[in-house]
């Protein structure tokens, strides 16, 4: 299925010779999500610089780069998490369906939009709990019963086979890249629309890590998917489009296969080819 | 081996072995408190302890049953007081506390942590004694409530700021507000130390004398009401040891032995309990 | 594009709303500001109560030895001198003692062993000091008077402070029952002090042929200097403001002895014992002011521990 692809926003970014849409002609839909000119601080270090991304909808977007580039900063403003430190600041827009977030109802953003965390997270309470926890407290239980949505939400996850014996035993007591699941499918049981993953394979082994990268390829038909890595493999293998982010700057965002074959800036072919990070 | 090395060695086993020495006799006094305790009280304490109001000297028999249940209604009321407030004071230090002001009240309540119980006991005596000129055991039970409340918030406190930080994340990011995540996750979390942390603070209220010496002072029969004074197992021993009647003295090893066990076995119990089940995943 | 949830109508977006969070911030704040409001509460009695005393005495209540309430003269030194000598005793006991156990726990027992000592320890502490009060009256007070003071009074009954007549109680009475109860403080911050030296300390003195003792002596010791010094001023805090167990066996003298064996008093013992039984506003309000005198200076001691301790906690370990 080809899709089109919308003109990125940024001026930097040039067009893959394929493109059959010139930038000009009106994008076919609005992006799911838009950052604008996104200025970030903690205290007055300033952590993100003038970053402009859009992410269409039903699609995977990598975010790749070294280590303190501000990819993981630029995912968590997506969701408002980084409110929850002191001392931050940020500028500029960030938009869902065309709306700003930015002096929305929080709670009602991030049932919207949902996030996995670099290592699993799961509450000290039982698998079924946890699960559960998300619709109780936004209310979705009235239309649905909690059973289904959370073999709902766990057969997302491709988690349900392995633990539908044990739903109420303890979330600790499956493994490492099980809570990770765990986790995804507690993100899933609120319904969001888009799903932040910040590195979510890092504390992962290699199997554990590709059942995950499966799950995401298909989940990405239910909804928009941008997932911070500090894999290129990973990026190359799960993504539709990556962003190469470098010292708070997004430097280049194009198709995947663009970012690692053909790279329009010099900084990301030296990221690419290992010259550095 | 020179003659150097052979006295640098002897002076190593010296020290080490003294260093030993050292940890040995600390320790050993508390086994030589419980010893002498269950030895002098031991055979003191019997069913009539437990139920029978105290005689006058020279009379045998009786027992320290106003005591226990005085000691019960003091704490009883310190803890209804004083844990309340303690705990919600550590929650706003953990949770919501701006810095300057989080930095305020933990120095004040370390401040009040190092006050005197005696000194305690005089301001209960001022804002409860005096205006209601008699001693009573609602004074005293405020006057260890007084004492509850810095410790519980403290502790509080510190076991909340143990709950990591992505747990709190991951509660938010699912759309929890934050009194929500607070109260659904981050607490519950951290539930075993902050009980823990109760537990304790209310087993060293308990064994507190100075604070009660003139606030629920003492009474020889059953006190009727908290504006009544009231006698306490630890006022008691101490009125009983500090007399001139040997089997008043009888009764103060006996109330001890009661006391001591209660205390140790309340400390055990929360040590245990914090160091077996951890809420957190390691 | 169709996603999972049907498109959201902007209406279906609330502005911030003044919810839960906030009540909650209230609520927790009122606590919080109780905190405050005690300690404020607690000084304002102190001074006010003890007016009467501190108008008729002034400063002199410091430096006056005469304390005679028939004829309503308060002067505090003899209370502040048994204070200051029996906690000094208890440190000087319990320092070395406790420094000793803390090396020991630290640096030569196993962890198993190191653990069960170190929660022993901990038990200790937790004894309440009328207990502890109880074994001194009717366990060391005879010790004391049949063994250890003509012990020490035969071998050095020429200084001033081993003479005089023996009672059992007195200043060295008390300051041994107040060492054991200050022991648990000293080892436990000391122990955790010199377990937060780093291993390349020792490591490194040990490399260059140092015997374990000099190591520790040398090395690990002077690093966890300004946290022993913190467990000390800790340990010293206690001492100052305990009462039950040292009005058991203080003697109950207000006046000034040289002797270590002689009966003193303490500021905290004077207080628990005539409390109740004070006549008259000046008697009353004297106590209530050697209360504030006790405050005040427990409250130093603390806040300068406190700062040791977090000196010592924040840099890791403290520099020589």
């Amino acid at each position: 299925m080809s899709t089109s692809r919308t003109a990125p926003s940024q001026p930097h970014t040039q067009m893959s010779p394929t493109s059959t849409e010139s930038s000009s002609t009106a994008q076919a839909t609005t992006p799911k999500m838009r950052a604008s000119n996104v200025n970030f601080y903690y205290g007055s270090f300033k952590a993100l610089h003038d970053v402009s991304l859009s992410f269409e909808a039903n699609k995977v977007t990598a975010l790749i780069g070294p280590s303190g580039c501000g990819k993981s900063t630029f995912l968590r403003n997506l969701n408002r998490i980084n409110e929850t430190l002191r001392d931050t600041r940020i500028e500029g827009e960030i938009t869902l369906d065309g709306e700003n977030i930015l002096d929305k109802d929080v709670t009602e953003i991030r049932r919207r939009i949902g996030m996995v965390f670099q290592r699993p997270n799961p509450f000290p309470k039982s698998i079924f709990e946890n699960i559960v926890y998300g619709p109780k407290i936004n209310g979705m239980l009235k239309k649905t019963s909690a059973a289904e949505i959370v073999e709902k939400s766990l057969r997302r996850a491709a988690l349900w086979d392995e633990v539908k014996d044990k739903l109420h035993e303890s979330a600790y007591a499956i493994s490492g890249g099980q809570q990770q699941r765990l986790c995804i499918a507690r993100a899933l049981a609120v319904d969001p629309e888009v799903l932040l993953l910040d590195e979510p394979c890092s504390a992962l082994d290699p199997i554990a890590t590709a059942k995950i990268e499966d799950l995401l390829v298909g989940l990405k038909q239910q909804c928009t998917i941008v997932i911070v890595t500090h894999n290129m493999q990973q990026a190359a293998r799960v993504a539709d489009t990556t962003g190469f982010f470098l010292l708070g700057k997004l430097i280049e965002h194009d198709k995947t296969d663009v970012i690692f074959k053909n790279p329009a800036k010099r900084e990301t072919e030296d990221y690419i080819t290992g010259r550095f990070g | 081996m020179t003659s150097r090395n052979t006295r640098r060695n002897a002076v190593n086993n010296v020290m080490l072995a003294l260093c030993g020495l050292c940890a040995f006799l600390t320790v050993s006094t508390l086994f030589f408190t419980l010893g002498y305790l269950v030895y002098n009280g031991g055979k003191s304490v019997s069913i009539d302890f437990f139920t029978k109001l105290p005689l006058s000297p020279g009379e045998l028999g009786g027992g320290m049953a106003n005591a226990i249940l005085g000691s019960a209604e003091v704490v009883v009321l310190a803890t209804l007081i004083g844990l309340p407030i303690g705990f919600f004071a550590g929650i706003h230090l953990a949770e919501f506390g701006g810095k300057t002001f989080s930095l305020i009240v933990r120095y004040t309540a370390d401040l009040l942590n190092g006050v005197p119980s005696i000194v305690i006991g005089i301001v209960a005596w001022t804002i409860i004694v005096v205006p209601m000129h008699h001693f009573s055991a609602l004074a005293g039970g405020i006057a260890l409530s007084l004492m509850l409340i810095p410790i519980t918030a403290r502790s509080t406190e510190q076991f909340l700021l143990e709950v990591p930080r992505a747990m709190r994340e991951g509660a938010l990011a699912l759309g929890a507000n934050k009194w929500r995540a607070i109260a659904t996750v981050i607490v519950p979390a951290a539930r075993k130390g902050i009980m823990t942390g109760m537990i304790l603070g209310i087993a060293r209220i308990s064994g507190e004398t100075a604070p009660l010496l003139f606030t629920s002072f003492n009474n020889q029969y059953w006190s009727t009401g908290l504006s009544e004074p009231t006698a306490t197992l630890p006022a008691m021993i101490y009125f009983r040891a500090i007399s001139p009647y040997d089997d008043w003295h009888q009764q103060a090893w006996a109330a001890g032995l009661v006391l001591l066990a209660l205390v140790l076995l309340a400390n055990i119990a929360a040590r245990m309990v914090i160091s077996r089940g951890v809420s957190l995943p390691k | 594009m169709a996603t999972s949830t049907a498109a959201v109508s902007p209406a279906k977006f609330t502005k911030r709303r003044f919810g839960g969070d906030e009540v909650a911030y209230l609520f927790t704040l009122l606590f919080a500001v109780a905190i405050l409001a005690i300690t404020v509460l607690l000084v304002c009695e102190l001074w006010i109560h003890s007016s009467p005393a501190r108008e008729k005495f002034g400063f002199s209540f410091l430096s006056s030895s005469l304390w005679n309430p028939v004829t309503d003269q308060f002067g505090a030194l003899p209370f502040i001198y048994g204070t200051v000598i029996t906690s000094a005793l208890a440190l000087l006991i319990a320092v070395p003692l406790g420094v000793g156990a803390a090396i020991y726990l630290s640096e030569l027992a196993t962890s198993r062993v190191s653990s069960t000592l170190t929660f022993l320890v901990e038990l200790l502490a937790a004894v309440p000091s009328v207990i502890l009060g109880l074994l001194a009256i009717f366990a060391l007070v005879p010790l004391m008077r049949e063994y250890v003071e003509p012990a020490i009074q035969s071998a050095f009954g020429s200084l001033p402070i081993f003479a005089g007549h023996i009672y059992g109680v007195g200043y060295l009475t008390a300051g041994v029952i107040l060492s054991v109860m200050t022991f648990p403080f000293i080892i436990s911050v000391s122990r955790e002090a010199l377990m937060a030296v780093p291993r390349e300390q020792r490591e490194a003195a040990l490399a260059l042929g140092a015997t374990k003792w000099e190591s520790t002596a040398n090395a690990v010791l002077p690093f966890a200097k300004l946290g022993i010094l913190g467990s000390v001023f800790l340990a010293l805090a206690r001492a100052l403001g305990e009462t039950m167990a040292v009005t058991m066996v203080i003697g109950n003298s207000p006046t000034i002895h040289a002797s270590l064996f002689a009966p003193g008093y303490t500021i905290a013992a004077e207080i628990a014992n005539d409390f109740t039984e004070a006549t008259g506003n000046t008697f009353l309000s004297a106590l209530v002011e050697l209360g504030l005198v006790l405050f005040a200076l427990t409250m130093v001691i603390n806040g300068l521990a406190q700062l040791l301790i977090v000196l010592t906690t924040k840099k890791g370990s403290a520099r020589a």
